[in-house]
């Protein structure tokens, strides 16, 4: 009996605590279906967006980049195949081995050779990790045929620019280059390895368009990011397809025909529409090289060369015009009322005050006006006229020229030069106008600077008439060809406000400098029937010429150090009765503009002639290119 | 029968047809109905193969079912006779894997006898219930009172958690000691003693932290912050509800989740299967399974307060709340409410010792049914 109700009270006592047992239990299975209900319905939006990123990749596919044409659709810049040797791990097996039978074949040095070891290593064994690239075809047929040995090896192909004008085209094209940190702009196409953006000349001007849009691909992969499979794909928009006003051909004949020199610059221009047909500047650089990357070394010795082959010296070299500038004088004095029959007395110099101021003729001139001022290019003439126009009013006549700013050429670095006005020294300088200073000016000396493109500029007005401003690029290229013409209409440029008999009166000098058997350039003319070119010669002084060495006879440049030899200019245009080409010519430390300079511009000049690029049908476009704005 | 000596005289002898007929076939379809969400994933993670898990567990789930009704089938006091000694076999066994057993998972488990791979520290967790119940059964109210009643079944508990501790194997060791203390609470041992235990058991924390492993102390702790570092310890955690939200309430569909079929889930066919269903069957699903384990639960109550012996009632109840542990542990652990300790979801994860002894269980809690008015003794003699 005891036990039976021992064993009542044990089961009450059991069956209770059970009871609390099970509703402790199920309360808990409660909390997990409250937990469930949480994560599957109330948070299952924000795991749903995770789980998708986990699995979905979105990569870039980079597009091409646009082509850059010369007027006739000659490629200048393009993309050409660039092949690269890959190497997978988790095929290769034995990643040693089949780098030594690799260096069989291809060429690889000591440094790839590690590189890839090192790669190899720190990857995930499916990653392909590049072992080398731009092999040439003969390579990558070597490799194809040997394939059976070389398990995990395998050719890829991507683009690569390619600059088939080499030097003779860096300094308007520029280059491409690994985007540096400043360059992010947060487009993520700039993070993609390997992406290269145009650095320099037409490449960074108009980089945005070039570029293109990227394509996207969506990959998905698994937690080890190996691809499962692509579930959508997005192609890019290759960049524009960019169309220069520059002639390949003549291009490349003016590149030549300044190699002679150490350091010089060309530009030919068409003088009614203002389209840029050569801009050259020597030495130069090969772009290619900045594709592949070029070594500190040869980085060094292009930034340490005295001659700036990096430096586009048509556009941002500055030299004083010299004799060129005699032109601007003539007219603003014809402006001012000083006509063109008006005689002066050279007896070889001049004197201001104290100062005595030399012409370049030792003993003189005689009696000159102003057509053969220029013709002679009489220094005294032009001090006498200067004296009377004052230096105001001829830096307002080459400015309207296109002297003393920046002319706003497609092109990253141009310098605008100095026109000096009494204002301008005073506001740079801090002095007062000294009368001398007028004389200096008006020979184009002192403080007056130009670039060769203004010197361009400023024939190209005087042949048309013109407010000529040049220019580099003609637009997009159309997809199909335009039914007529050059596709996208150019609006006509505005006549100077100079008087037509004022300018026809400079055409007459320049002709006789050139056509006239005593004028300074005749040597250098073209005798060609009709392309007859009409000139002015420049020489300027890079150094001061001291009393005594005059007394003494003026040196002769050749006998002085190359540093300080006088720079050689000659502008032109062509033909001379009814002009279409204008060209500036400056080569640095040469010696005498007719000597040196005139000769040059002639053979430029004829060849320009003969060619005609501005006379043939140019490639058509459809819109005008918008410039990325870089700063 | 010479079990006739200690059986009560009132106790009716069942013939085994008899037997058959009492098989709690409700809770054998219910068994089936949760091994076939197990065997359904398990294809899924193998992407939609049999092999090489499928296949096995079923062969495994026939070969359980036979032990189940074995163990169903045998008289509660063949039981209830041999509970120490099966105890002590199982203890032994667990010893032999200090000394021998094999390295798996950075953790020695498992013993190999030459065809299968048995983890003692599994078939314990049965053992231990069955002695603790038999211990308690002769155990009166008053004695319980007594703590020198207490020091046995304590040592009885200690010393196989102290063994699986040293493997080491947090989860089994925690669900050891978590089942016993349902036996104990169960059976009667008062309640301040249950808070002695756990306040001192709190204090010791600091101790015994001492003792975790690195890589024990990183669950724990990313367990507290699981974003801490997302790529690195808190990696799992994290991708595991990942793949437990997306689910959503429908699922992605059978053989369709993004998480486990491009591996972000680890372990998806054994400790983190149910994350992998619930990202394929959604809330749906999960729902679904959790209620066959809550029925499967209640029928195990149900039997507990059907029988009359405390022998019976005790085992019952601790094989429910020990299959309550795996259930409840598991899920919380791939839902990210619980530090993850490597214990998987009965029935469902792949794995041969734990559906076997779960199986066994069951068996063990069919048998407490079939016999339930079988009376046995203090002593375990006849009463007459």
């Amino acid at each position: 009996m005891l036990q039976k109700n021992e064993d009542n009270e044990r089961q009450r006592s059991f069956s209770r605590r059970t009871l609390l047992l099970g509703g402790a239990q199920a309360l808990l299975l409660t909390g997990l279906a409250g937990r469930m209900y949480y994560l599957q319905v109330v948070e299952a939006d924000r795991y749903k967006t995770l789980a998708e990123d986990n699995r979905i990749n979105l990569r870039l596919l980079p597009p091409p980049r646009g082509r850059i044409l010369d007027r006739f659709g000659l490629p200048l810049a393009s993309n050409r195949q660039n092949f690269r040797v890959v190497l997978v791990r988790e095929h290769a097996g034995d990643v040693e081995m089949v780098l030594n039978a690799l260096s069989q074949l291809i060429e690889l040095d000591e440094h790839d050779y590690k590189r890839v070891l090192r790669e190899v290593s720190r990857k995930r064994s499916f990653v392909p990790v590049t072992v080398r690239e731009n092999l040439t075809w003969d390579e990558v047929s070597r490799v194809e045929v040997n394939g059976p040995e070389l398990p995990g090896v395998t050719i890829e192909m991507g683009q690569i620019r390619d600059y088939p004008f080499a030097d003779s085209m860096a300094h308007v094209l520029g280059y491409v280059a690994a985007v540096a940190e400043r360059d992010l702009t947060g487009d993520p196409l700039l993070e993609l390895p390997g992406f290269r953006i145009g650095k320099n000349g037409i490449e960074q001007k108009y980089d945005l368009p070039l570029r293109g849009s990227a394509g996207t691909s969506q990959i998905e992969v698994n937690a080890y990011g190996r691809v499962i499979r692509e579930l959508n794909r997005e192609e890019g928009k290759p960049g524009d397809e960019l169309v220069l006003t520059v002639d390949g051909g003549l291009q490349t004949f003016v590149h030549q025909r300044l190699q002679g020199e150490q350091s010089a610059s060309a530009v030919v221009m068409d003088v009614e529409k203002g389209d840029v047909l050569a801009l050259a500047s020597v030495p130069s650089y090969d772009p290619n090289a900045f594709n592949i990357g070029l070594t500190v070394k040869q980085w060094n010795d292009l930034i340490n060369d005295p001659l700036h082959p990096l430096t586009n010296k048509s556009i941002a070299g500055l030299y004083a015009p010299g004799s060129t500038f005699k032109m601007m004088v003539a007219l603003a004095a014809q402006k001012a009322g000083i006509d063109p029959d008006h005689k002066v007395f050279c007896p070889g110099h001049m004197t201001l005050g104290r100062s005595r101021f030399h012409c370049w003729k030792k003993y003189g001139h005689g009696w000159v006006d102003m057509h053969e001022g220029l013709q002679h290019s009489c220094d005294v003439f032009f001090y006498d006229i200067s004296r009377k126009v004052g230096i105001d009013n001829i830096a307002a006549m080459a400015n309207k020229f296109g002297l003393g700013e920046r002319v706003g050429i497609d092109l990253v670095g141009e310098k605008g030069g100095v026109i000096p006005t009494r204002d301008w020294k005073l506001a740079n300088i801090g002095e007062a106008w000294q009368g001398g200073e007028t004389l200096i000016a008006s020979i184009g000396q002192g403080f007056v600077l130009t670039t060769p493109l203004q010197l361009a500029t400023m024939v190209a007005r005087i042949a048309s008439g013109n407010q000529v401003v040049p220019r580099l690029t003609r637009g997009v290229r159309a997809d199909q060809a335009a039914p007529e013409g050059d596709g996208v209409a150019l609006p006509a440029f505005a006549p100077l406000d100079v008087a037509p008999e004022h300018l026809k009166m400079v055409r007459e000098g320049m002709d006789l400098v050139s056509n006239h058997p005593r004028g300074t350039a005749y040597r250098a003319r073209i005798e060609e029937e009709g392309m007859e070119l009409a000139g002015k010669t420049g020489t300027s002084q890079v150094r001061r010429i001291s009393l005594a060495e005059r007394a003494a006879g003026v040196t002769k440049n050749e006998q002085l150090p190359w540093r300080r030899r006088d720079h050689a200019l000659f502008v032109c245009y062509a033909p001379v009765h009814k002009p279409r080409y204008a060209c500036a010519v400056v080569v640095e430390h040469g010696g005498g503009g007719s000597a040196v300079a005139a000769p040059i511009a002639r053979d430029i000049l004829l060849e320009t002639q003969r060619r005609d690029p501005a006379g043939r049908r140019s490639l058509p476009i459809i819109a005008m290119a918008q410039t990325s704005e870089q700063g | 029968m010479p079990a006739d000596t200690f059986l009560s005289t009132r106790n009716p002898e069942l013939k085994l047809r008899q037997k058959v007929w009492q098989l709690n076939w409700g809770l054998v379809l219910l068994l089936c109905l949760v091994t076939a969400f197990g065997i359904a994933m398990l294809y899924s993670a193998a992407n939609g193969s049999m092999e090489p898990w499928a296949s096995r567990q079923l062969m495994r789930f026939g070969l359980g079912l036979v032990v189940m009704f074995a163990a169903a089938l045998i008289d509660i006091r063949f039981w209830f006779r041999y509970a120490y000694l099966i105890y002590f076999g199982c203890l032994l066994l667990l010893g032999a894997v200090e000394v021998m057993g094999d390295i798996g998972m950075g953790a020695q488990r498992w013993i190999d006898i030459g065809f299968v791979r048995l983890q003692p520290s599994e078939m314990m967790k049965v053992a231990m219930i069955l002695a603790l119940a038999r211990y308690f059964h002769g155990v009166s109210t008053e004695e319980i009172g007594r703590p020198l009643y207490l020091l046995l079944p304590l040592g009885m508990v200690l010393a196989p958690a102290a063994l699986v501790l040293k493997q080491p194997d947090l989860g089994t060791a925690g669900m050891l000691i978590l089942a016993a203390g349902a036996v104990f609470f169960c059976a009667g041992v008062r309640w301040w003693k249950f808070a002695l235990v756990i306040v001192a058991g709190l204090a010791t924390v600091p101790v015994a932290w001492q003792f975790l492993h690195d890589y024990q102390k990183a669950r724990v702790i990313t367990f507290l912050n699981p974003e801490n570092d997302p790529l690195g310890a808190g990696y799992h955690s994290l991708q595991a509800m990942i793949a437990f939200g997306s689910g959503a309430i429908t699922g992605k569909g059978f053989m369709q989740g993004t998480q486990s079929h491009l591996n972000f889930l680890p372990e998806k066919q054994t400790d983190f299967i149910f994350t992998m269903l619930a990202e394929e069957l959604g809330l749906v699903g999960s729902l679904a399974l959790l209620g066959l384990y809550f029925l499967l639960l209640c029928y195990g109550f149900a039997i507990a307060f059907r029988v009359r012996n405390q022998f019976a009632r005790v085992l019952a109840i601790g094989l429910t709340t020990n299959l309550f542990l795996y259930v409840f542990i598991n899920m919380a652990m791939v839902m990210g409410i619980f530090p993850v300790v490597g214990v998987p979801l009965p029935l469902v994860s792949y794995g041969g010792t734990v559906l076997l002894t779960v199986m066994a269980a069951m068996g063990l809690i069919m048998s407490c049914y079939i016999h339930r008015d079988t009376r046995i003794s203090r002593r375990g003699t006849a009463e007459v």
